[in-house]
């Protein structure tokens, strides 16, 4: 217990410094942690898709139709569990500088390929009752305030109606959340049957369908029999993983996520780099009271731990601190609705946390490491007398 | 010389002489600088370049038309009579053929990325010689111009430099056809770079969109006045169209993504130059503390206060402004004229370099003196301040 004294009597004893060092270390922790978060939302989609989950487009890119009637043949392919299909609708909600995510589907094939998705019974049967029903993600519902019966005007930038209008009713029969805090739920879903029959773009196609394997063995397989039962047709398709597809759509971005992470992460060691340099230059400055401890029957194991602890003590001091305003600030970000709309699923999970906690025991014993063993070896004599 | 002045040059002198015996924490300061600069000035490279490209593209002197609501090209659909129609609208400027209007299809496809072989969404857009020769600054650099009729494309210089596939002479398989490249062209940098062109008529067919284009391209009487053409719009029901002129049209597609880079960099920026601050303010202060005795001693023989401020001011500004012409210099060799692509407003990719301007390296330095200036007051007043007699005790 003497030795905790000790470790913060050295740790504070010039306050300044400890503050700075703190300061510092916080800082770096902070950008971690918002890093991690951000991070963490551009990849959920690739690392929250379901490992039995395929999506089938034209071969000549994602946004070109395919024809209707691809559903059933595709429903027949072996080891094809669940079938659904979905048209990109170009939503907005009366700003159409705001595009929405809203999707025309099939509810009860969309539900049993997308079995996470969360939503209370009576809400579905209502949702497949009303053929201008529509349920909205939990994130998107309170971007909007939008409530569980509410009558909603939603337009979309691509299609029209027969009467010329853009502009579709809808009634929100449910609202669905998710089994994972990070899936995004920033999107709308309503009736394929209520979308191609009032929209004049011509009849009975879709954009894409998404399928459920047996097993994810099958997946290889099943993938390669529906392409090739479209084999030069009118339109080909290309079946991947809804993991491969969501990982080459994110890449489309690209560079850009690319950059902002490795840069930031190069400003997170540079800073771990000076703060490291500080607290080693703290214990060398303390070498006669070192001597001193010695002299007073300290043994070299003793000191050598009272030194390494006071640099890993203040390493998750700040990291501890930064990573928790990270924390909140995350939570402030989610709650801008501009930010929520790019990147729905910020949040900071347990795995950062970890890595920031490894980053921050790293951090101190690398920092502490030398000039304690240095402390430890030290020549009380040669010590004494430099002074 | 005033004596003040020389003073303080003696001490500036000395502080900076005294330099190498606090390598290491002079070292970790300027390193900290340069990493926060060279951080900011890429940040504010991509969006400068990126608003570049996008912004370039756009020229008053043309509008766009879409139909209503549909924001970007990929979602607009116009009828061939729409377009006709459309022609006959006052304040468009004519030629020997008539209005000058290009009505153009606008199609995505799969491209593959050099870099990383992923696919990506390419524009492959369909359009007239009229149209082509509305948009200024438009050059083949390589082979020939597109025949119409045939199935032959020309790429934009982007597209070659980014993506695998389009080399002249090369074979692409797009949607259902083959299309041989004749030609590469470049457009003054702009959007129209990371593009295919073909003939729009060839497009149409290949891709069963026989009456219909996407988006129509006017080339207006008077530069910036849209007005005629708003209201003839405006008058007519079958015409329920949006009308920008290209300029407009395009800063609004760069809006969004500049504005996220731009407003992701800063606050990155504040928050590293928040923690090179802390760092910079302890090299300072571990140097005013070791350099107490020196200090009180200066004073002692009739230096003034303000010496021994300006001094230690001097230090700090100096370390900061080595790191900042470090991280410049770093950026400037990283990241000045790389490429890169990102999605833009129409689902497709837009090529784009980084691009330092003038005023980025203004920012940058400004950030590394605001840097050298708040880590160096503190400790120049604690320098200031020093009573002479505790600094001697202090040495002891």
């Amino acid at each position: 217990m003497k030795d905790v004294y000790l470790i913060m009597k050295n740790l504070s004893r010039n306050k300044l410094r400890l503050m700075l060092n703190t300061f510092a270390i916080l800082t770096a922790f902070f950008l971690f942690g918002l890093l991690g978060a951000l991070k963490g939302a551009f990849g959920a989609g690739i690392e929250l898709s379901a490992d039995n989950r395929l999506i089938v487009v034209n071969k000549i890119n994602f946004t070109q139709p395919l024809p209707l009637a691809y559903f059933n043949k595709v429903k027949n392919v072996e080891g094809v569990k669940h079938v659904s299909h979905a048209n990109w609708f170009g939503a907005y909600h009366q700003d159409q500088r705001r595009p929405l995510v809203g999707i025309a589907v099939d509810p009860p094939t969309y539900l049993d390929v997308y079995s996470e998705l969360r939503l209370e019974s009576a809400a579905i049967d209502r949702w497949f009752n009303d053929r201008q029903g529509m349920i909205v993600g939990e994130a998107l519902a309170r971007t909007k305030g939008w409530r569980v019966g509410d009558r909603v005007p939603i337009s979309s930038n691509i299609f029209s109606k027969a009467d010329g209008s853009h502009v579709w009713d809808m009634v929100v029969s449910g609202i669905f959340s998710a089994e994972d805090k990070q899936t995004d739920t920033n999107y709308l879903l309503f009736h394929y049957k209520y979308f191609i029959e009032t929209q004049t773009f011509g009849d009975d196609w879709i954009g894409w369908l998404m399928l459920t394997t047996d097993n994810p063995q099958l997946n290889e397989q099943v993938a390669k029999d529906i392409d090739a039962l479209f084999a030069n047709s009118a339109a080909e398709t290309e079946t991947s993983t809804e993991k491969a597809f969501n990982k080459a759509f994110i890449e489309q971005i690209g560079s850009i996520g690319l950059i902002l992470t490795s840069v930031v992460l190069a400003a997170f060691f540079t800073i771990l780099l000076i703060v490291g340099n500080a607290m080693a230059l703290a214990v060398r400055e303390r070498t006669r009271e070192i001597a001193v401890l010695k002299t007073l029957g300290f043994t070299a194991a003793r000191i050598f731990r009272m030194v390494l602890s006071e640099s890993i003590f203040l390493a998750c001091l700040g990291g501890l601190i930064g990573t928790v305003l990270a924390y909140y600030a995350l939570l402030g970000l989610t709650n801008v609705p501009q930010i929520r709309s790019i990147l729905p699923n910020l949040v900071m999970t347990g795995d950062i946390f970890a890595a920031a906690v490894a980053y921050m025991l790293a951090l101190g014993f690398v920092t502490g490491f030398f000039p304690a063993l240095r402390a430890m070896r030290l020549n009380t004599v040669d010590a004494l007398s430099r002074g | 010389m005033h004596p003040l002045i020389s003073q303080i040059l003696a001490v500036v002198a000395m502080n900076i002489r005294s330099l190498p015996q606090r390598t290491w924490m002079s070292l970790a300061t300027i390193i900290a600088v340069a990493v926060v600069v060279a951080v900011l000035l890429a940040f504010l490279a991509m969006a400068n370049g990126f608003r570049t490209t996008v912004a370039s593209s756009g020229s008053d002197a043309l509008a766009v038309v879409m139909r209503e609501g549909s924001q970007a090209e990929l979602n607009s659909v116009l009828m061939r009579d729409q377009v006709s129609l459309l022609a006959t609208a006052p304040g468009i400027k004519q030629d020997a053929q008539g209005a000058i209007v290009s009505a153009e299809l606008y199609v995505i496809v799969d491209g593959y990325k050099r870099a990383t072989g992923s696919e990506v969404n390419l524009p492959f857009r369909g359009l007239s010689e009229r149209g082509i020769a509305m948009r200024g600054g438009v050059s083949i650099t390589q082979g020939r111009m597109f025949e119409p009729g045939k199935n032959e494309i020309v790429v934009g210089a982007g597209v070659l430099r980014e993506f695998t596939g389009f080399e002249l002479n090369s074979q692409v398989k797009l949607g259902n056809a083959t299309w041989t490249v004749v030609g590469v062209f470049a457009a003054t940098g702009s959007v129209f770079e990371s593009e295919l062109w073909t003939d729009a008529r060839i497009l149409q067919s290949q891709f069963n969109r026989i009456p219909s284009y996407q988006v129509a391209r006017i080339a207006l009487a008077t530069p910036g006045d849209i007005s005629a053409i708003e209201a003839f719009i405006e008058n007519d029901p079958q015409l329920n169209l949006d009308i920008w002129t290209e300029r407009d049209y395009f800063n609004e597609q760069a809006k969004g993504t500049s504005d996220l880079i731009f407003y992701l960099g800063w606050p990155l920026a504040i928050v590293m130059a928040l923690g090179a601050i802390s760092g910079a303010l302890n090299t300072m202060y571990t140097s005013v503390s070791q350099r107490a005795v020196e200090i009180a001693t200066l004073r002692a023989i009739g230096f003034s206060n303000g010496s021994a401020f300006v001094g230690t001011l001097v230090e700090a500004l100096t370390l900061a402004v080595i790191g900042g012409f470090i991280g410049t210099i770093a950026a400037y060799l990283f990241f000045d004229g790389i490429t890169a692509s990102t999605l833009g407003g129409s689902f497709s990719q837009i090529v784009f370099s980084f691009d330092m301007s003038a005023q980025t390296f203004r920012q940058g330095l400004v950030l590394a003196l605001v840097i050298g200036l708040v880590g160096g007051v503190f400790p120049a007043w604690r320098a200031a301040r020093l009573p002479v007699i505790t600094a001697f005790t202090a040495g002891n």
